[in-house]
């Protein structure tokens, strides 16, 4: 069995690996201090089980998740019991609470080990979609070893490509395998708009409508790109704007 | 509301009206040589009316200040009031001794009722502005009061929260990580621990400490972070030694210290700094900055301001606007500055 160990205090990895070594069957294949490093050695190594922190530098706990992709189980270990209920949200195997001692540790050990034996498939659904109700503030994207930090004031629009969404900001744009009704939902709608099936806006992007055809219109922002909007997404545009 | 209709003032005040009854049953027995009975006869409908007409002067008092600039406006219609007032009763008392034809008889005495009639008019005004005088100094004692209730209660959530839980239990679980690698260092950190929280306990229930001890404070808070953060914690400290003695609130530098922990190191992969720089600004006013490197990358909203707006409620309660608190990001340097005055109250 193959962990990996993320956490940005190098005290709290040393417990972990304390706790570890007495096991011998578990074959420890990376030590991450922060989010970037964690996803980067994820996507090469595939550890069966992560001991995960919440909150580090560049990428938190749920991002790394995130961009790692279905597939892994994970315990967190954390000092913060508030975010429990995500971590349930997310199929995590357990949630072990800063400090904890030995007869905690080998439970959640033996809760993954079960998980890992029954072979069950780890749910496919580990996106933003099961986001808190608070909005996004940033949108993580991988490319391959990269990782890439999209602040959402940044972002420009994003459009539906099959299973992946496209999201442009600052004259890039970048892949993420989500679907766009997930991104919307976890985007601010007073800011996000969705002006046709294929295409979320940055309302502060916006700087003029333009007709089209009798149901649909243009919508151009400030960069000159121009994007389709549908007779709803009109409505729903109107219906904000006019708050 | 009229302060003499309400609560039960109108028997007093129509009871001070018998001595201008008896003035009035003595003018017209002197003056008028009517009989005794009919003279107090007479006065009482005079006196009736002149209660009725003063206790609406209140009136054109509540709505003219006596003080600022309107005075010679107030004054002008107190006295043009009181003279129409007197009118009246000047005019009603020639009209009541013309019904029982003795219209002549009265004649001598309209003088001074006149006179009685303004002089009474402008007595009730009197009478009312002391009656304004005492009421604004009321409600300026219950705002006192309140503000004061306000700011203690700022004070004490500021209090409240100043341990984090999340910082015990993680130093807890530097302690317990510790304790098998390194028993030495666990040891330092119990008591660097408990030296931080008797101090906290201790100091909740001072109200201003010298900025020495509140800097002594921050000090063994960043010694047991160092422990969690190692190399990834660099402090620097760039004291007027002149401002060691500075009171300001207890543990006012706490939650800045906190934030630039939580908000600047542990957002940092690289190792960061904190600087804490305190100077005499004149001789009772002190700047005391807290500096910290944090990511560029991460959103405004992570540097969160939680800690910085509970500081500013507490400093605007205790100073009032005479201490101001400024907080800004530039390149990768997040700078809070505190510019206190020294507190009236630890003034040595």
């Amino acid at each position: 069995m193959t962990v990996m160990i993320v956490d940005d205090e190098e005290l709290a990895r040393s417990y972990l690996r304390e706790m570890l070594a007495d096991h011998p069957e578990i074959d420890i294949i990376a030590e991450c201090a922060n989010g970037f490093e964690a996803v980067k050695a994820a996507a090469q190594q595939k550890p069966d089980l992560l001991f995960l922190d919440v909150q580090m530098p560049k990428l938190d706990g749920f991002e790394v998740l995130e961009l790692i992709g279905p597939g892994v189980n994970v315990i967190f270990v954390t000092a913060y019991d508030s975010y429990a209920m995500r971590a349930f949200e997310v199929h995590a195997v357990d949630y072990l609470l800063k400090p904890f001692g030995k007869d905690r540790f080998e439970s959640a050990l033996e809760r993954a080990k079960n998980r890992l034996s029954e072979k069950m498939p780890v749910p496919a659904e580990l996106s933003a979609a099961s986001r808190p109700s608070a909005h996004l503030d940033r949108i993580v994207v991988r490319d391959g070893a990269r990782v890439h930090i999209i602040p959402v004031s940044k972002l420009d629009y994003a459009e539906a490509q099959d299973d992946y969404v496209m999201l442009a900001s600052a004259g890039k744009t970048y892949l993420k395998q989500q679907t766009i009704s997930s991104l919307e939902a976890c985007l601010d709608a007073r800011q996000f708009i969705r002006i046709h099936r294929s295409y979320i806006v940055n309302l502060e992007r916006v700087v003029k409508m333009e007709p089209y055809s009798k149901d649909s219109r243009i919508a151009v922002l400030s960069d000159g790109k121009q994007l389709p909007v549908s007779r709803a997404g009109y409505q729903r545009l109107t219906a904000l704007l006019g708050e | 509301m009229h302060p003499i209709i309400r609560s039960g003032r109108l028997g007093v005040y129509l009871l001070a009206w018998v001595p201008v009854e008896g003035a009035l049953t003595v003018l017209f027995v002197k003056q008028s040589g009517l009989g005794v009975p009919a003279s107090i006869g007479a006065a009482f409908p005079l006196c009736v009316l002149h209660a009725v007409v003063c206790l609406s002067a209140w009136y054109p008092c509540r709505a003219l200040p006596l003080w600022g600039k309107q005075f010679t406006r107030s004054l002008t219609t107190h006295l043009t009031s009181a003279v129409v007032a007197g009118g009246i009763w000047t005019g009603a008392a020639k009209l009541l001794f013309s019904v029982f034809s003795r219209g002549d008889s009265v004649n001598s005495a309209l003088p001074v009722i006149f006179g009685m009639g303004v002089v009474l008019y402008l007595l009730t005004v009197a009478l009312y502005y002391v009656f304004l005088a005492v009421e604004a100094s009321q409600e300026a004692q219950a705002r006192e009061a309140e503000a004061r209730l306000l700011a203690g209660e700022a004070e004490l959530r500021a209090l409240k929260a100043q341990i984090n839980p999340h910082f015990l239990f993680n130093s807890l679980h530097s302690i317990s990580a510790l304790t098998s690698q390194d028993a030495a260092r666990a040891r330092e950190m119990c008591i660097l621990l408990s030296g931080f929280l008797r101090k906290t306990l201790g100091l909740s229930e001072k109200a201003a400490i010298p900025l020495e001890e509140e800097l002594a404070l921050a000090r063994s808070y960043l010694a047991i972070e160092k422990i969690r953060f190692g190399a990834r914690l660099q402090v620097e400290e760039n004291i007027d030694p002149g401002c060691a003695d500075f009171p300001v609130p207890a543990l006012v530098l706490q939650p800045l210290v906190e934030n630039a922990v939580i908000h600047g190191i542990a957002s940092l992969v690289d190792p960061g700094f904190i600087r804490i720089s305190g100077a005499m600004q004149d001789a009772d006013r002190i700047a005391i900055v807290v500096e910290n490197s944090f990511d560029t990358d991460s959103p405004p909203a992570r540097r969160g301001g939680f800690g910085l707006v509970a500081v500013r409620k507490r400093l605007d309660a205790r100073y009032g606007g005479r201490a101001s608190i400024q907080a800004a990001a530039r390149d990768d340097v997040y700078r809070v500055e505190l510019r206190l005055p020294i507190d009236e109250e630890f003034k040595p």
